[in-house]
């Protein structure tokens, strides 16, 4: 066991050596920013991006926890505090984002076989193939174990036809994982298995949705007869929706961090907003309407933050305290995108053209998008539901 | 500093919930109610309280308490809370017990703190003059005659006021009404002359007072502390009595939880047990989490009072205001989800109704600290 003064030591000369200049803070503001999310067609504005994101895939250490055979970092949880101390001290870009890392990857490690781990893991953590994600359909929403999708046991392939909804970014990843119907005679969750499809395959097609908020990341994706390999399997044939529900588990403590100001709408303030648009009075927001409902939002926000902490502290008890945390953030993101638009005026609904600002423009269309945020990864009634059954015990 | 119970909070706590739970059931308070009792609190149940130690909780060791902190005394306030435990803990306990240990003179820590511990005294707080709370609006007089002050006015709405053995009164020494600035605390006996003490029959049927002071004297020994900073320390009690307040409150709120959460899962109606019903699940499901925020919010600001933090304004309004909200909502739809029975005087539900909205306005509603929270934030 390496010592960990020494480990530091050397993650600092690594990243003194090898992090690009524009990938750390004090860069310079005129090259371009790249969201980076690898895969065959990723394309980038600043070739620092690629070179960061190679030098950090590497290492292993975009997924500094996963063992060195996986194309890991085979760091320890001591060790990963480090690294994140070390990149944060020079204010490192974070070198990729990636479904792929946040909910394949946990999946794989779990459920998957030492050949698909082998296979699979490596390109994740390098960034190679960007991956999405095929749950929804249009028949099947809250009610997702409904699906209907199917992947027929042809021999030595599956054969699969169906449409799936809402996945993200699906016109740009290379690879699809997907909750397909395999046994169309069983009770209906047991009849559902997770499969990995690569989105080449002939009879893949998609189709971008636009939202209410304009342009979105969201596609339709069709499957019209597509092959796909036995060994793309995840799991026992049918025992797919235990793995779609940790699954879900990791995209709802995603979501709901939300409500924390981070994510969607970050760097808008609500009562700098107020004090711009409403105005100001000896440092109170001079509207003494909006002030108390900005003051009764920011008490809200503020005791959720708190719960937050408790929850760590606590030992984050899981499951059941994460659908509270997805239903609060989400509807205290919804609550404070509508007070910024309500005191942001008629800025704050405009849509386009050179008499509004970008700012305000961006506003309303972030508005527009936390509509969602309430819908996707389990609608808010969907919480409640889990609340009142499995945490207070309420009967069916 | 972590969001979590230390042990030896969980073990008063356990202490607390033992002790709540076996000798002041709900009955117990029920019982005083209808007897009328004078004191609203029971005499021998609060000596044995005294004797577990609880009202030296805030009190140094060196005056014979165990200075376990507002950490220690909010736990124990929260399971009382919970059976509606009527006694003089909040006012002596806490105001009394704070009050003098942090801004009395040495002589009056000797004098009072000792007697606290034992259980020899009550203590109250009288700050009130109005149907609001708004402790700078003080204009209650004490002007200096010679070498004593005489005090004159009337206090309003005064906590354990009926019974306090002694009292520690918000006048004003010099100034207007509205200013931090000339304001000072009086320590008085309540036995002394001029004194005029109105017992006030409240929704909650706890122990109130409004007191009358004609001339009222008090020498130099009687100040608590130095002259003019009753201001700040006032609001440094009044915030410690908030916090401690919403602990209790939060005790109220989860009793009246649990005992409808109980109800939705045994009363049938359409031949289906109620709690199957989604228009209530989710009704119950949205107390949960107000009641987790609240928790968070009340150890937040309990830890922070006891940490001494910049932030302990801030956050005991955030705790009164959360907990006042929360018991609104959660002793409102407690009623509802019962249906008829949850109106009627002979079911518990109706006394955590009547506490949450009297606990609501000691020391500041939700709309106030609502106010006060804008105020400290900035905006």
């Amino acid at each position: 066991m390496q010592n960990l003064e020494e480990f530091r030591k050397e993650v600092k000369e690594w990243l003194d050596k090898n992090c690009p200049p524009s990938m750390r803070s004090g860069a310079d503001p005129s090259i371009p920013v790249d969201e980076v999310w690898g895969g065959r067609k990723a394309e980038y504005k600043n070739p620092e991006s690629k070179i960061w994101l190679d030098r950090m895939g590497a290492k292993g250490w975009t997924m500094p926890t996963v063992p060195k055979e996986y194309g890991g970092g085979g760091l320890n949880a001591e060790q990963v505090t480090i690294l994140n101390q070390e990149m944060f001290a020079i204010g490192a870009k974070q070198p990729l984002l990636s479904f792929g890392i946040w909910m394949l990857a946990p999946v794989l490690l779990e459920y998957g076989t030492e050949e698909q781990k082998k296979e699979h893991l490596p390109k994740i953590i390098k960034g190679e193939i960007r991956w999405c994600q095929g749950y929804s359909e249009p028949g099947s929403g809250s009610d997702l174990a409904s699906l209907a999708t199917k992947a027929e046991d042809i021999g030595n392939h599956f054969l699969v036809n169906g449409q799936k909804v809402w996945t993200s970014y699906a016109d740009k990843a290379d690879w699809i994982f997907a909750l397909v119907r395999t046994g169309p005679k069983e009770p209906k969750h047991d009849g559902i298995s997770f499969l990995l499809i690569d989105m080449e395959t002939a009879g893949v097609s998609t189709k971008p949705i636009t939202l209410i908020s304009g342009k979105s990341p969201f596609c339709e994706t069709f499957f019209d007869d597509v092959e796909v390999p036995k060994e793309n399997l995840i799991g026992q044939l049918n025992a797919g929706w235990a793995i779609a529900k940790a699954l879900l588990q990791h995209e709802r403590a995603f979501i709901s961090s939300f409500g924390l100001g981070s994510g969607m709408g970050s760097g808008r303030d609500l009562v700098s907003i107020a004090k711009k648009h409403v105005g100001e009075e000896d440092g109170k927001i001079s509207n003494s309407f909006y002030r108390s409902q900005i003051a009764s939002h920011k008490i809200k926000e503020h005791a959720f933050g708190l719960t937050f902490k408790r929850a760590k502290d606590e030992g984050g008890k899981a499951s059941a305290t994460a659908s509270m945390f997805k239903l609060y953030g989400t509807e205290h993101n919804k609550k404070r995108h509508e007070l910024m638009i309500a005191a942001t005026g008629i800025n704050g609904v405009a849509w386009d053209g050179d008499e509004f600002n970008k700012e305000d423009k961006n506003l309303t269309r972030a508005w527009l998008r936390t509509k969602g945020n309430s819908i996707e990864g389990g609608t808010s009634e969907v919480q409640l539901n889990v609340i009142s059954k499995r945490v207070l015990g309420l009967p069916s | 500093m972590k969001l979590v119970l230390t042990e030896e909070q969980e073990f008063l706590r356990d202490t607390a919930k033992d002790f709540a739970q076996e000798r002041t059931p709900i009955t117990h308070f029920r019982a005083l109610r209808d007897k009328k009792d004078k004191n609203l609190w029971d005499k021998d149940v609060w000596q044995e309280m005294v004797k577990l130690g609880w009202s030296g909780i805030l009190v140094p060791e060196e005056f014979g308490g165990s200075n376990f902190g507002v950490a220690g005394i909010s736990v124990i306030l929260q399971e009382c809370g919970k059976t509606l435990t009527p006694s003089p803990l909040f006012s002596t306990g806490v105001l009394g017990a704070y009050a003098i240990a942090n801004f009395g003179t040495q002589e009056q820590k000797e004098k009072y703190l000792p007697k606290i511990v034992s259980g020899e005294i009550t203590t109250a707080l009288a700050v009130d003059e109005s149907s609001h709370h708004d402790p700078l609006k003080t204009s209650f007089k004490a002007e200096k005659n010679n070498e004593e002050y005489l005090l004159n006015g009337k206090k309003t709405f005064v906590i354990d006021g009926a019974s306090a053995d002694v009292l520690i009164v918000l006048a004003r020494t010099s100034g207007n009404s509205g200013e931090l600035a000339g304001l000072t605390l009086f320590i008085i006996d309540s036995d002394v002359n001029g004194l005029n003490r109105i017992k006030l029959d409240m929704a909650d049927s706890r122990n109130y007072a409004n007191i009358e002071f004609n001339d009222v004297k008090c020498s130099n020994q009687e100040i608590l502390g130095t002259i003019e900073t009753g201001g700040e320390s006032v609001e440094r009690i009044l915030d410690i009595g908030r916090i401690a307040m919403s602990a209790e409150m939060l005790g109220n709120a989860e009793s009246a939880f649990e005992t409808t959460i109980d109800y939705l899962k045994q009363r049938k109606q359409f031949g289906v047990l109620i709690g199957t019903f989604q228009a209530l699940q989710h009704r119950a499901a949205e107390m949960f989490c107000e009641i987790e925020l609240t928790k968070s919010a009340v150890m937040a600001a309990v830890q922070g009072a006891d940490e001494n933090s910049n932030e302990l304004q801030r956050l005991s309004s955030l705790a009164k205001t959360i907990a006042g909200e929360t018991l609104h909502l959660v002793s409102n739809e407690a009623i509802q989800m019962h249906g008829g029975i949850g109106v009627t005087d002979e079911y518990d539900l109706g006394f955590f109704i009547k506490r949450s909205r009297v606990a609501e306005q000691i020391f500041g509603s939700s709309t106030y600290h609502t106010e006060r929270y804008a105020n400290l934030s900035g905006f």
